[in-house]
């Protein structure tokens, strides 16, 4: 039988405030346990949450940025559940009256196209803290640091078919949330979390199968090996006459399976009820109107803009616009070359990245400024260094050489233009093989490839390649 | 409205309250009394009647985002039960 | 001295005809001697005290002293004080020191005000006869067989035995004008969103306010200037001007609409004090005031609403009390369940417990609609009973409590019962209102109150009327035999 899968993302944003969703604690990372615990993230007796403005305006940027609608008079719940996690003994959430209602997202699709995936909704909560199971004579240790901390979880349409798709549906995402500089996106603290549900059913059917809630995915690599794990397990499961069981199941990163949670899943009755410590929050066209000055230009926009400005494979703009930092480092190198966006192109794809990866830095890190790279593709472009040097030229760069000019002069990689030296190079490769030449005028053309072989190693590399070229076909076929 | 004792354990359950087995009848008894008086208003029609959260008509406020609350952990730790390294603790969470 | 009202007091300060410490000390020695019998304090913050009554007294040398300044108080032991234990009337709290001060508590510091203790409370503020406290009843000073009312039953106990001439309190279905009303004394509920209710327990978020109770009108007015105000700490707490609300307490009311719904006259009321609410009306009448027979159709549904409302907010606002962070905490849990049921069966008394069930089984799946959407509804239209009311009067006018103070022990066993004593009180704070509570005579020894109900924001009309009242009855003068 034929399966289709349908697959559903439900995403955590952790939003880049400094303090906290109802508090004024710090949201730092890294700090030592509860030292960003105020008594409101504690639950104290009395104290009370007030709403953080950035929180609001952060929502409803994304909100603009995927075309949803903002609630006018949105509504925060409470979600009743005991856990030592979870202070209050309830999460202030937001349930029936989310901010963030609809709205889309398009994604690449690896042939070729887009896809648009449907976001159901965004809504505002507060976040747990966190279990310490390492072993206090038998205890769990309780850090509160991260209580009311400000989520966006982000409710995707059962859109994807493909663990691929789901990838790149959550790329996407990361991408425009740090675009929007309202999420740092550091999946390894936390910054950026994925739930998925999955199901799978015969190709063809409408109706949507069992679905499984898969947790833990905090990677795009663990996101597609769960899911691969997870079509698998089901369609076996089903092709061997069992049934799917709806549940929620822990991906095991080091297995590289998904186990049932249910061991502890009683049937949860979270006792949803509208806050009565907060009242509910109205946003007004203002407040959205002064958001919407803020957007900026947003992925789909800039890859556009890449590939009409600069005249950009597709390819290439969507490279180069995957993130907010890469993209403005090609621009600001492409404006030091002097305007060279395709070499400049090609320079960041294939150098930088490769260097970056090999060294594993972030791009906030790298040795080599957009205005060095610019100025190197402003040597490549007018003829002072060949492709050959600006290499070396790179790598002495990444090491910490300093400015191109400098380390064209320092290593002598500063090419020879002057026809003149070149010609007399050319005659004394000439004289010292006759043989060749007469065997190259004998009509085996191929040797002109150790013609110019030769004379590029007189000049130690220097000469200009094309300049060898046009000289050296002069003087073997002219005269 | 008749509370039956094995609801009385479920509630009991949610709200992680312990209850003595011998305990159970009269609660479900004192349950059942207060249900059955509230019950009182399933008799008026509310069709169409929007909920009230708040008495005052009033939206929520939204503080600047600026943090203002400094470390006094030690100051909010001093009464709790059991602490270690600066972290609550609680008999071992199963997973 | 102990007989003197807040005003009379504030001026005597001020004139240096007494010293705060030698006022503070006076009181201090007189709950010595008295409160055993009461049982209305929990803690006595003897050292704090003196210390504050010697800041105090320097202000007043200095003269910047202002009308609370120097002037002793107690705290209902719902507010939290930093650095001195704030119970709310629980095992569960029996220890606990909050490292913060409630806003009411900061304010009245500020204004000058010293604080001598906590009050007695029934726990978690559920009650009506302060008789649910783990620290025992209180006892009413008019008969020490009764009970003071509640939840707020130590603070109006202390004010009516003139242990201190105020006490802060709070209100969620009556709990600071049913006390007042039972000890004699004079309490205010002020409009939802009027006082912060930032650093004091909760109880039912949406229904809770703090207010003052004390012995005259006029005391109420100042009290209420400082405790009043916005609080940026509180997202409930209403951002309007304070008005000065000593300043029309004289204003005459003739010609004040005073409407008399007809549903606070029914079966349940006690003849008797039938009979001092119409002698009490006819004063007003007396006064230029017009009655006005009105219906308040849905009254007697703001009873089971607010049993459902309040109990679901509680079940949630006390699953806080789990023995992680705070409070009680059961010896050698067996594993984290074990942990939660035995601090909680072991902290928490038994009315707050079948509140929590209560309110968990009316927030539960299936029954939510039933119970507490419908509630909830039921309560708008209860608030919109008193709207129409108000466009065509002034104030609402009527008892506070169905029967003067009941003995103690008598209701515990019927909670539906004790529930009655709340039915002209609660329906006000499901709409938000602001209410009133003042003395207006006696049933068989036994305090009755007189409930004034205004408009949002319109603490300052109810005042005026109280006063007037206050002006012309004697009432409020009354002092319990044993604590003259």
């Amino acid at each position: 039988m034929q399966w289709e899968t349908v697959i559903g993302l439900e995403i955590h944003v952790q939003l880049a405030t400094r303090s906290k969703i109802f508090s004024g604690a710090a949201t730092a990372y890294g700090a030592e346990p509860n030292r960003q615990a105020c008594p409101i993230d504690l639950g104290m007796p009395g104290v009370l949450p007030v709403l953080n403005a950035e929180v609001v305006r952060m929502a409803v940027k994304f909100g603009l940025a995927v075309g949803s609608r903002i609630t006018p008079r949105s509504v925060f719940a409470r979600k009743n559940y005991f856990y030592p996690d979870l202070p209050k003994g309830y999460q202030i959430s937001q349930y029936d009256l989310p901010l963030v209602d609809g709205g889309a997202l398009d994604i690449e699709l690896e042939g070729g196209g887009s896809k648009r995936i449907g976001i159901t909704r965004a809504h505002l909560e507060e976040d747990a803290g966190k279990s310490l199971h390492e072993d206090f004579h038998g205890m769990t240790g309780v850090d509160l640091n991260r209580a009311g901390t400000p989520l966006m979880e982000i409710v995707s349409e059962p859109d994807m078919r493909s663990p691929q798709e789901a990838v790149a549906y959550m790329k996407k995402l990361h991408a425009l949330v740090r675009y929007l500089e309202i999420c740092d996106g550091n999946m390894q603290e936390g910054s950026f979390r994925c739930d998925a549900n999955i199901s799978v059913r015969p190709r063809g059917e409408t109706r949507l199968g069992t679905r499984t809630e898969l947790k833990n995915l905090n990677s795009f690599r663990f996101v597609e090996r769960a899911l691969n794990y997870e079509i698998e397990r089901q369609i076996d499961l089903i092709e061997s006459g069992g049934e799917v069981v709806q549940e929620t199941r822990l991906f095991d990163v080091d297995q590289g399976i998904t186990r049932s949670m249910r061991t502890k899943e009683e049937a949860n009755d979270y006792r949803y009820f509208p806050e009565p410590d907060l009242l509910p929050l109205e946003v007004d066209a203002r407040l959205i109107d002064q958001v919407r000055e803020t957007l900026p230009e947003l992925p789909d926009e800039k890859r556009q803009r890449f590939i009409t400005e600069y005249a950009l494979p597709a390819y290439d703009a969507g490279v180069l616009t995957a993130t907010r930092e890469l993209a403005d480092f090609f621009e600001s190198a492409v404006s030091e070359s002097g305007g060279y966006a395709k070499r400049t192109a090609n320079w960041v794809m294939s150098e930088l990245l490769a260097y970056l990866n090999k060294d594993g830095l972030e791009l906030a890190a790298c040795p080599v400024t957009p205005e060095m790279l610019g100025k190197l593709v402003a040597r490549i472009e007018d003829e002072t260094i060949s492709g050959r040097g600006a290499k070396d030229v790179f790598e002495a760069m990444w090491a910490g050489a300093g400015e191109p000019d400098e380390v064209i002069a320092a290593k002598g990689l500063k090419q020879v233009t002057d026809s003149g030296a070149i010609e007399a190079l050319i005659d004394e490769v000439l004289t010292n093989n006759p043989q060749q030449i007469e065997q190259y005028r004998a009509g085996k053309e191929k040797l002109f490839g150790f013609f110019v072989g030769q004379v590029m190693k007189a000049s130690a590399g220097k000469a200009n390649p094309q300049q060898v070229n046009d000289l050296l076909k002069q003087k073997l076929d002219g005269s | 409205m008749a509370i039956e004792a094995a609801e009385v354990k479920v509630i009991a359950h949610l709200a992680r309250i312990g209850i003595e087995e011998e305990a159970v009848a009269g609660y479900a008894r004192s349950l059942s009394e207060i249900l059955g008086f509230v019950e009182q208003m399933s008799a008026v029609d509310t069709t169409g009647v929007e909920p009230l959260a708040h008495p005052l008509d009033a939206t929520q406020r939204l503080r600047p985002d600026e943090v203002t609350e400094p470390d006094q952990r030690e100051l909010y730790q001093a009464g709790a039960p059991a602490v270690e390294a600066g972290l609550y603790l609680v008999p071992r969470v199963v997973e | 001295m102990h007989r003197k009202t807040v005003a009379e007091l504030a001026a005597a300060l001020r004139a240096g005809e007494v010293s705060s410490r030698e006022l503070t000390e006076a009181l201090l020695q007189r709950i010595e001697q008295l409160d055993p019998q009461l049982n209305s304090l929990i803690t006595v913050t003897r050292e704090q005290a003196l210390a504050a009554a010697e800041r105090a007294d320097a202000r007043l040398q200095a003269g910047d002293g202002g009308p609370l300044t120097g002037v002793p108080l107690v705290h209902k032991d719902i507010f939290c004080t930093a650095g001195v234990t704030t119970t709310c009337g629980s095992r569960m709290l029996a220890e606990f020191v909050a490292p913060y001060d409630a806003t009411v508590v900061e304010r009245l510091a500020a204004a000058g005000a010293v604080m001598l203790g906590k009050a007695n409370m029934d726990e978690f503020a559920m009650g009506s006869s302060n008789e649910t406290s783990y620290f025992g009843p209180v006892r009413n000073p008019w008969d020490l067989d009764a009970v003071p009312g509640g939840s707020s039953g130590g603070s109006a106990a202390a004010v009516a035995a003139c242990l201190v001439p105020a006490a802060t309190a709070t209100d969620t279905g009556g709990s600071i004008r049913q006390p007042a009303a039972l000890t004699g004394v004079c309490g205010l509920k002020p409009t939802y969103g009027r006082v912060s209710r930032y650093g004091m327990i909760a109880f039912a978020s949406s229904l809770d306010q703090g207010g003052p109770i004390a012995r005259t009108a006029e005391d109420l007015a100042l009290l209420l200037g400082a405790m009043a105000g916005f609080d940026s700490r509180d997202s409930t707490s209403v951002d309007r001007v304070v008005p000065e609300y000593t300043e029309g307490l004289n204003r005459s009311i003739k010609g004040l609409r005073v409407g008399v719904p007809t549903q606070f006259f029914g079966p349940g009321l006690a003849d008797d004090v039938r009979s001092r609410i119409e002698a009490a009306l006819e004063v007003l009448a007396g006064e230029g005031a017009e009655l006005h027979e009105v219906e308040l159709p849905n009254m007697e549904l703001a009873l089971p609403a607010y049993y459902v409302i309040a109990p679901a907010e509680a079940s949630s606002n006390l699953a806080r009390y789990d023995g992680v962070r705070y409070g009680h905490r059961c010896a050698e849990p067996q594993g984290l369940e074990d942990l939660y049921k035995r601090t909680r069966a072991e902290g928490f008394g038994e009315e707050v417990k079948r509140r929590v069930l209560v309110g968990t089984y009316a927030l539960s799946a299936g029954y939510y609609d039933a119970y507490y959407r419908k509630a909830q509804q039921i309560r708008r239209l209860v608030a919109e009973d008193f709207q129409r009311v108000l466009e065509r009067v002034d104030v609402i006018a009527g008892p506070t409590s169905p029967t003067p103070a009941f003995n103690i022990g008598e209701r515990v066993d019927d909670p539906v019962q004790m529930y009655l004593s709340d039915i002209y009180t609660l329906a006000v704070n499901l709409a938000g209102l602001p209410g009133l509570s003042i003395p207006a005579g006696f049933s068989r020894g036994r305090p009755v109150g007189l409930q004034l109900i205004g408009g949002y924001f319109e603490e300052a009309r109810l005042l005026n009327v109280a006063h007037k009242y206050q002006q012309v009855t004697d009432w409020h003068r009354q002092v319990p035999e044993g604590f003259e």
